[in-house]
């Protein structure tokens, strides 16, 4: 895993990460370029107009032009970047919803301090899911009485995706605000209690990453990572088999 | 000496207003943030239920409107014991700021019946959102009222000693009394309403 | 006039009704808080340095429930983080920037003779205090402290222990104290101005101060509103931000449900946000007395700076679900909150830019408040800088609720708004009492602090971008978070090095108040009224209300005999 994170920006698998990795260098090298050149100005004034014998200040300030230029010229550049950068990727980010039918759709309940990931199995239909039907050996609260549950999988804290294929995550949470955060993948979105809130990615990487939580939720806050294995489409389609409930019968 | 703190009695030449004016109005606006976010909250969980049920199905209106009427009077008979001072007459300002302090133990009194019906049939904050924001509004709205009585009653009694010896002043900090006393009749106009009403 | 000649030792330093004693009253307290909510994340330091392992020598004093053998406890640490944010917040940074030096300096400033309403300025000082102690009472509570941070978001915070509980009630005082110093700041500043004195002649910190009691007067309120609701779901039951459905620990809530966790974080927000440019705007009011004072000329754009200053205020108010960008917010929301943000960094350049050209033809003098007000500029202009990625929500995604935040407001508090009081603290320490602080220890305190603060805050922004979350007792259990791990370290080590850093000032301030070389009434040479005034000034202030009679910065007039011109000096 060394190579994947450094003191920077984690690498990046995620087919948009790299929009938002160009808009935070893009932010960085703009704020670099102000400060300097603050610091510059700044180190010159003091030492040029630092109290000595005979000197005296200037009481009548001209009005000085260039740091009005460079006020607009900030404010055109956030405005350029607002509208250029940040609109048109958190739209993609929230909104561009590919097609159900074209994607992996999964649900990811989240709770004190595990990560509940919930597959709709090969009919893809996810079965239902009810508070009062929740347990141990049952954290999402399905019901085995759905037909639609009947080849669903969940697992605990593993999240499988196969790789260059759009994935669809529904996220809430039973408990409290938690934060589903997929650092290489650029994704944070957190899950409110009460909501369904869904967010989309792509990988175009393979690898075993790790999901974050990304909002206070308790003591075991620290803990809540869970696994975020990207693998080939035949890789995901092997274990999407193996842990397939076995059925009764063979159905086709 | 040292010089004294000014516009106590007169009003600041530009502003208009004195000291104890100004003061009361900033607290206002500050309440109306208050009662403000209260109503936001209303609005926001309202908005966001999938059902609300019919305030004047589970509420009392026949209750609040004889209160809304109590209040709007109280504000009447406020004003009218602050123009008694203006006046210069203490005994007509002790009677209508008497009825004012007994009008407002009157809302609460018959507060008190309708939160009493409430808790007989076993209906609490805890029962459902709708509750929990009409005792919480209402509930606040009546710490309001009990702090104006206490103000009032304060200046019926040992504070009415200030016409003795500063007439204006006091004058004054019954004009401001009356202005928090609209303000808390200004609330519950709103409220009733948005609870029982809509 | 007073009724007594002499008031007991009772009325006229505990019960005290004069801004000046109120004033300081507030600044020792604050100065305490500051040093309990340091000693807070010091705590802390030690856990994210060497996690798991056992704190030396106080460990084992903080008791079985919290650290047991030393170790510090998850949700210990938590306790400690929520208290940290609460205490530096609320108990301190506000009570000195506000409480202390607007209550001191504001009526000297415009010629006053006290607060408009004296008796109330006591009451917010007791109600503060009182509000203080049952805070930090609340970490002797069963499960102790608030643990769900100082943002107390729900449900996290419904279903904490006692703690939050006792933060509620402690945050009803705290907002009490400040809503009722907000008014009498409004309307002394509005009433009590001397003749002469127009508002286009005020000095930029009573400006500062006039704009940051419209927000703590506009915006705390609906927290209380936040606050009552969430004292109704702890303590009636309740279910103002309890969705319906939730299971906790394998048990479904018995509650009647139908609230929204949002709810809270709107309310919150609205406050917390303004509540930001509350920690800035004193701060700025300070650099730019003593920038003006010590470069010997007048600010330059003071008209600017004060547009700018109301601007900023005006816009505080609907920048707040900036915060809240990834709670699931359409794009409708997100574009509305980010257009006003990227407005509101135009305010903050502007007045940056006043500040920083004001140096600009001075004749500077490097005196240890100075050295403060200086550093302040280049810090602060860190802090809104890394504030820009964070106010689009396109790179907010990524460093959302990490460290860069972290690093983000301290750079704006800390090295900005901390080093703008201690300036503060120097410049107006010989008006309090007639002495001037050691330059020699004000200067080592100054280059050992600005040092070790940048150690401390500036490694935060590289954990934030490799993705590293706040709040985590043990940051090692995420491979993404470890290369990083080392930093902890060196910022751990930095951070005690920065509080041992502030043994001199301490001292300082002590042995100074007794012993510190005695200088006259306006040892700095400067304009504004309250060096008008003996040193300390008398109950009253002014013996005959002074007239005004011309601006605040009058330095360096051509054709005058001395480089500065008091505003109220008769020609």
């Amino acid at each position: 895993m060394d190579k994947y994170y450094g003191f920077g920006l984690p690498i990046n698998i995620s087919a948009h990460g790299g929009e938002i990795d160009k808009l935070i260098r893009i932010f960085h090298v703009f704020m670099l370029v102000l400060f300097v050149g603050w610091l510059i100005y700044f180190v010159i004034a003091l030492v040029q107009f630092r109290a000595k014998k005979d000197s005296k200040a200037l009481y009548h300030n001209k009005h000085y032009k260039l740091p009005t230029w460079i006020e607009v010229f900030v404010a055109l550049f956030e405005a350029f970047l607002l509208v250029g950068f940040s609109f048109p990727i958190f739209h993609q980010f929230r909104f561009d919803m590919p097609k159900a039918s074209e994607s992996v759709v999964i649900r990811v309940v989240a709770e004190q301090f595990a990560w509940n990931i919930h597959y709709a199995g090969k009919d893809g239909q996810f079965g239902e899911s009810m508070p009062k039907l929740i347990s141990t050996e049952n954290p999402i609260g399905l019901d085995q009485n759905d037909p639609a549950a009947k080849d669903d999988i969940t697992t605990i804290n593993q999240l499988n995706i196969p790789v260059n294929k759009p994935i669809i995550v529904q996220l809430s949470s039973k408990d409290v605000i938690h934060s589903f955060a997929l650092p290489v993948m650029r994704v944070k979105q957190d899950t409110i209690p009460g909501q369904q809130i869904p967010v989309t990615f792509e990988a175009i990487d393979t690898g075993k990453f790790e999901i974050a939580c990304a909002q206070l939720c308790g003591l075991g806050h620290y803990r809540m990572r869970g696994f975020f294995n990207v693998m080939t489409q035949s890789e995901f389609d092997k274990w999407i088999d193996s842990q397939t409930p076995k059925q009764e019968d063979a159905s086709e | 000496m040292s010089a004294e703190i000014k516009w106590i009695d007169k009003p600041h030449p530009v502003s208009g207003v004195t000291n104890g004016k100004l003061g009361i109005w900033l607290f206002l606006a500050s309440e109306v943030m208050l009662f403000g976010g209260l109503f936001s909250a209303l609005v926001l969980l309202r908005t966001g239920a999938d059902s609300w049920p019919v305030g004047h199905e589970l509420l009392n209106v026949k209750l609040a409107t004889i209160n809304t009427l109590i209040l709007i009077i109280s504000s009447v008979t406020m004003v009218m014991s602050w123009a008694s001072l203006a006046m210069k007459n203490l005994s007509k300002y002790k009677m209508y700021m008497a009825i004012t302090v007994i009008l407002g133990f009157v809302f609460l009194g018959i507060k008190a019946v309708e939160y009493g019906h409430k808790f007989e049939h076993h209906h609490f904050p805890s029962t459902s959102i709708f509750y929990a924001i009409y005792f919480t509004l209402t509930g606040l709205h009546a710490i309001h009222v009990i702090g104006g009585i206490i103000v009032n009653t304060y200046f019926l009694f040992p504070g009415s000693k200030l016409w003795q010896t500063k007439p204006e002043m006091f004058t004054n900090r019954i004009e401001c009394a009356g202005l928090y006393w609209h303000f808390v009749d200004l609330v519950w106009i709103f409220l009733f309403p948005t609870l029982y009403l809509l | 006039m007073s009724k007594e000649h002499s008031p007991s030792f009772w009325k006229k330093y505990i019960f005290s009704v004069d801004h000046k004693i109120i004033g300081i009253q507030y600044g020792i307290t604050a100065m305490i808080f500051l040093l309990i909510g340091f000693a807070l994340v010091s705590v802390m330091r030690w856990q994210l340095a060497f996690p798991g392992q056992p704190l030396p020598l106080f460990g084992v004093l903080f008791g079985m429930s919290n650290a047991p053998g030393g170790i510090i406890l998850p949700e210990f640490y938590n306790q400690l983080g929520a208290m940290h944010g609460t205490i530096m917040i609320f108990l301190g940074v506000v009570p000195l920037g506000v409480g202390a030096f607007g209550n001191y300096l504001v009526p000297l400033q415009i010629g006053a003779p006290d607060m408009a309403f004296p008796k109330l300025n006591m009451m917010s000082y007791w109600v503060y205090l009182t509000g203080g102690i049952v805070m930090l009472a609340s970490f002797f509570f069963p499960q102790g402290a608030a643990q769900s941070g100082w943002t107390s978001y729900p449900p996290l915070s419904n279903i904490a222990p006692v703690g939050q509980t006792v933060w509620l009630i402690g945050m009803v005082f705290l907002i009490t104290s400040s809503l009722l110093g907000s008014v009498n700041f409004i309307v002394t500043i509005v009433q009590l101005r001397a003749d002469g004195l127009t508002f286009s002649r005020l000095p930029f910190f009573v400006w500062a101060q006039f704009i940051t009691s419209f927000l703590l007067l506009l915006a705390f309120p609906p927290l209380e509103a936040a606050g009552i609701l969430q004292l109704m779901d702890r303590l009636a039951g309740s279910s103002f931000f309890m969705p319906s459905g939730l299971v906790v620990s394998g048990e479904a809530l018995q509650i009647s449900g139908g609230g929204n966790p949002l709810l809270w974080q709107h309310l919150f927000w609205f406050l917390a946000h303004p509540e930001v440019y509350v920690l800035i705007l004193p701060a700025m009011g300070i650099v730019a007395e003593i920038i003006a004072n010590n470069t010997r000329k007048p600010l330059y754009g003071y008209k600017n700076m004060v547009g700018a200053a109301l601007f900023l205020g005006f816009m505080s108010f609907i920048v707040w679900a900036h915060h809240m960008y990834l709670v699931g917010m359409g794009t409708t929301m997100s574009n509305f909150f980010q257009i006003t943000t990227m407005i509101i960094s135009i305010p903050s350049v502007i007045l940056l830019t006043c500040l920083l050209l004001s140096l600009w033809g001075g004749s500077i003098r490097f005196n240890t408040p100075m050295c403060f007000a200086l550093a302040f500029l280049p810090m602060f202009a860190i802090g809104g800088l890394t504030g820009l990625p964070l106010g689009l929500t396109a790179s907010d995604i990524h460093l959302h609720d990490t460290y860069y935040v972290i690093g983000h407001f301290h750079y704006v508090v800390a090295p900005g708004t901390l080093f703008a009081l201690m300036a503060g603290t120097y410049f107006w320490f010989p008006k309090i009492t007639g002495r001037q602080m050691s330059e020699v220890l004000g200067k080592i305190h100054f280059w050992a602090s600005f040092i070790l603060i940048n150690i401390v805050f500036m490694p935060m922004f590289s954990m934030g971008l490799a993705g590293v979350s706040r709040r985590l007792w043990n940051p090692t259990e995420y491979a993404h978070a470890q290369p990083t791990q080392v930093l902890n370290v060196v910022v751990s080590y930095a951070a005690w090095g920065l509080a041992i850093a502030q043994l001199p000032f301490i001292f300082n301030l002590i042995w100074s108040t007794f012993k510190g070389k005695q200088v006259d009434t306006n040892p700095w040479k400067a304009t504004t009224l309250e060096w008008a005034t003996p040193t300390p000034p008398p109950h009253g202030n002014f013996e005959r209300e002074p007239v005004v009679l011309r601006g605040p910065y009058e330095y360096s007039v051509p054709g005058q005999r001395e480089d500065y011109l008091p505003q109220n000096a008769e020609q």
